[in-house]
């Protein structure tokens, strides 16, 4: 080292307001108490409940014929949603399904946030319905923080017993309905009620609805926040021009209390008050005035109580409401705002999606419902005293309607050839079968290698119609 | 573990899998003790895209119990159950023994569908369209491979489905060929028969036995030589089902047809198998095997389910 450099002195670099700050890595969570909220946006949070819920415990009542609407029967293979009958062999419609709701979730939130979080999710609409239980037994928040910092009393634990109770209660129906659209559910409702179900359908009655019963009553936000992966990718989906529930800075601050009587010019402060309701009802137990956080499940929840507050004090609503972090910086009206929406990404997005649910809407709607699979023997190919070259092949016959089909066999290849064997099939409702079919041409009329053939399978009427291609193989 | 000579790498595993779950353990414990720095405003300082800032949010307390949890439970498994090296584990588990439980319990299980059938006669088992049913799975799974699906077969592979039989139809010697097997045995004879031209003679013999298209004078100078071939096909050449002599004056060539076919065959000779069920099948299995296979070429035919 040179002598300049050693009397050098080293002079740490400081920020103004940093004072650090330190926590141990891992903590107990503080448990949140949301404050109940009343607003447009709770109300479409309940729409969704109920949509949902109606569906979800509705569904597996409705009948269908003979049968019930919805059924996933995995014992036997077979998929009956409300008049089709599918064969997992109908998979890809899954999958259609599958990158349907994916784009969609990918559309949404690039138009307005995570509206799947606040809306629709299960974990969210869970939780309300079990905070509205809580609410009914041990009231609103301040009622309940109360109750839990208080000593064990008789009237604790009568209200947390009775909780649990209609918690437990609700999670159960919960798991029955689950197992209901896998097990027909009238049967299913007998069995529970003498406790004769199988074993594997008391496992998933009991295990779903003690999901259901952690996840609604006691994991809440913390699914969202460090359990679901959902959560973290919409993220990615959001852009500068995307609505989001958003604290409007220039308008709330400087924040502080006032006296009522002070109108907002006189106090010199921003239209914020400084109430911390909007802290108070957050299910996830954030400050939205902090800007957006990956916390956040868009629930709008601070908007309506916010709202409310603003038409207390008589200044504008919308302190904290659905805008784009552009709209905020330019200062942007509401039609400049929406005529955003036909940004580049949200129109791939939405003409990608609507594509794809017109070709599985087509594909549904022209769907044949019968399904045939050729397997060839692999055994050599035979001939026979008669002078014949013979294959052997095995066709799944697979009827996807509920009627009984009489089906005829025809196969299409080189000239003279011909089945050997029985052509006429009877296939009964939503059933498979097996059977072996002999092909034949003439000994010669062939040459060596493998040729395309083509079976036609149609029923009497000839409504159903499939064709499906093998190979004949005449050997060296 | 017989895959090692020696125990060193049996225990080389065993070490670095505990080593591992108590190394986790240890840094679970030690993060647990350290605090983490972080800004007034609590954040890392780390910024991202502009405006994108870490929080130093800490993780969950229920999530280290998780991670115990994972710990507790791994080690019951290496307790309980092999991973441990050559350790076999306390419940002395394998997958060949769980194999070998499940297979008897589906037969317990299977036990009272096949009785009803045992105590039948095969010809009657073969008129249930239930037994008809197993009886058909059965051949598709085990019999399929070489016989075809439609049970006719293929050269080298015998029709099942005709009157013709190498070692006899009836219900008892279909059981006997499933059950124990059967070995086809035509041996060379070229050195008894003679030269190749009386073998071509003998060829042309056997080809007039069943009518089939021959040349007779070849065939008269061929008859001599059949001698040598009736000891087990018989003076008239209609088969010996005893030892498994095909019938040549019928038009089933299970080998080939043609003058080529039989020359070869005299030539070389040919041992054909048909290997044993009886220890991939049960008895039960057999019976209803049996009756399907007799009910092939024996038109009794039970309704189809």
């Amino acid at each position: 080292m040179s002598p300049q450099n050693s009397d050098r002195k080293v002079i740490p670099i400081h920020t103004a307001d940093e004072s650090p700050s330190s926590a141990f890595l891992y903590a107990a969570t503080p448990k949140i108490y949301p404050r109940t909220v009343q607003g447009v946006f709770a109300y479409w949070r309940w729409v969704g409940v109920f949509i949902t819920q109606l569906v979800f415990y509705g569904l597996p009542w409705l009948e269908w014929g003979q049968r019930q609407a919805v059924l996933f029967d995995l014992g036997a293979r077979r998929f009956y949603v409300l008049g089709l009958v599918l064969y997992p062999q109908d998979f890809i419609y899954l999958t259609g399904l599958l990158v349907v709701s994916a784009l969609s979730l990918f559309l949404f939130t690039a138009v307005a946030g995570r509206l799947w979080c606040g809306y629709a999710c299960p974990q969210t609409v869970y939780s309300e319905i079990f905070m509205y239980i809580e609410r009914q037994i041990e009231g609103d928040r301040s009622a309940r923080m109360k109750l839990d910092a208080g000593a064990y009393s008789l009237e604790k634990i009568v209200k947390k017993t009775y909780k649990h109770i209609v918690w437990l209660g609700f999670s159960i129906w919960t798991g029955f309905t689950f197992v209901g659209y896998f097990t027909p559910i009238h049967e299913l409702g007998m069995a529970f009620l003498q406790t004769r179900m199988g074993s594997w359908e008391v496992f998933w009655v009991f295990f779903y609805g003690f999901a259901t019963y952690g996840n609604a009553g006691f994991m809440r936000e913390q699914v969202c926040k460090f359990m679901c992966p959902y959560a973290r990718f919409q993220s990615a989906m959001f852009d500068h021009d995307t609505l989001i529930v958003t604290y409007d800075q220039q308008r709330g601050e400087p924040r502080g209390h006032r006296p009522h009587s002070v109108s907002l010019a006189e106090s010199g402060l921003g239209a914020c008050i400084d109430c911390n309701l909007c802290v108070q009802v957050c299910p996830t137990g954030i400050d939205i005035r902090q800007g957006l956080q990956y916390e956040c499940i868009g629930c709008g929840a601070c908007a309506d109580v916010c709202n409310g507050v603003m038409d207390k004090m008589g200044y504008a609503r919308g302190l904290v409401r659905y805008t784009t972090q552009n709209a905020l910086r330019h200062g942007w009206s509401t039609t400049t705002l929406l005529k955003r929406f036909f940004r580049p990404r949200v129109v791939v997005y939405t003409s990608i999606l609507w594509t794809l649910i017109l070709v599985l809407g087509f594909s549904l709607m022209l769907r044949t419902p019968m399904r045939v699979d050729v397997v060839k023997d692999r055994g050599m190919p035979r001939i026979t005293q008669n002078g014949n070259l013979e294959n052997v092949y095995r066709l799944q016959l697979m009827n996807a309607t509920e009627e009984l089909q009489q089906l005829h066999l025809q196969v299409r290849g080189p000239e003279g050839m011909n089945i050997e064997s029985e052509a006429n099939f009877e296939l009964g409702p939503a059933l498979s079968r097996w059977v072996a079919v002999r092909v034949s041409v003439p000994y010669g009329s062939l040459s060596e290698g493998s040729h395309k053939i083509w079976f036609d399978i149609e029923n009497e009427t000839q409504t159903l119609r499939v064709t499906e291609a093998s190979v004949f193989l005449v050997p060296r | 573990m017989s895959d090692f000579t020696g125990s060193f790498w049996s225990s080389y595993v065993a070490i670095i899998s505990l080593v591992g779950i108590l190394a986790c353990l240890v840094l679970l414990w030690v993060t647990a003790r350290k605090k983490s720095v972080g800004n007034a405003d609590n954040t890392t300082g780390h910024v991202w895209d502009e405006d994108l800032r870490e929080m130093n949010n800490p993780l969950p307390l229920w999530w280290v119990g998780l991670f115990v949890i994972t710990v507790i439970f791994g080690l019951s498994y290496l307790f309980l159950y092999p991973g441990l090296g050559a350790y076999t584990g306390s419940k002395a588990w394998s997958s060949k023994a769980e194999y070998d439980t499940e297979i008897l319990k589906a037969n317990a299980a299977l036990q009272p569908l096949y009785a009803r059938f045992e105590a039948m006669a095969v010809q009657d088992v073969a008129k249930d369209p239930q037994a008809h049913a197993i009886g058909e799975r059965l051949f598709m799974n085990h019999c399929a491979q070489c016989h075809g699906s439609d049970a006719q077969g293929s050269k080298g592979y015998p029709n099942l489905t005709d009157s013709d039989w190498l070692h006899g139809g009836t219900p008892e010697k279909i059981k006997e060929s499933i059950s124990l097997g059967r070995v086809g045995n035509m041996p060379p004879m070229a050195a008894v028969v003679g030269t190749s031209d009386d073998m071509r003679n003998l060829a042309h013999y056997v080809l007039s036995l069943s009518g089939s298209p021959h040349d007779s004078l070849k065939a008269g100078f061929g008859k001599p030589h059949f001698g040598a071939c009736a000891a087990c096909h018989g003076v008239d050449g209609k088969g010996m089902m005893a030892v498994g002599a095909p019938n040549l004056s019928d038009k089933v060539w299970l080998h080939g047809w043609g003058e080529e076919a039989i020359v070869a065959m005299v030539h070389k000779g040919k041992q054909n198998i048909m290997p044993a069920q009886q220890d991939r099948l049960s008895a039960s299995q057999i019976h209803v095997l049996t009756s399907y296979v007799w009910s092939l070429s024996n038109h009794t035919h039970a309704a189809t389910p």
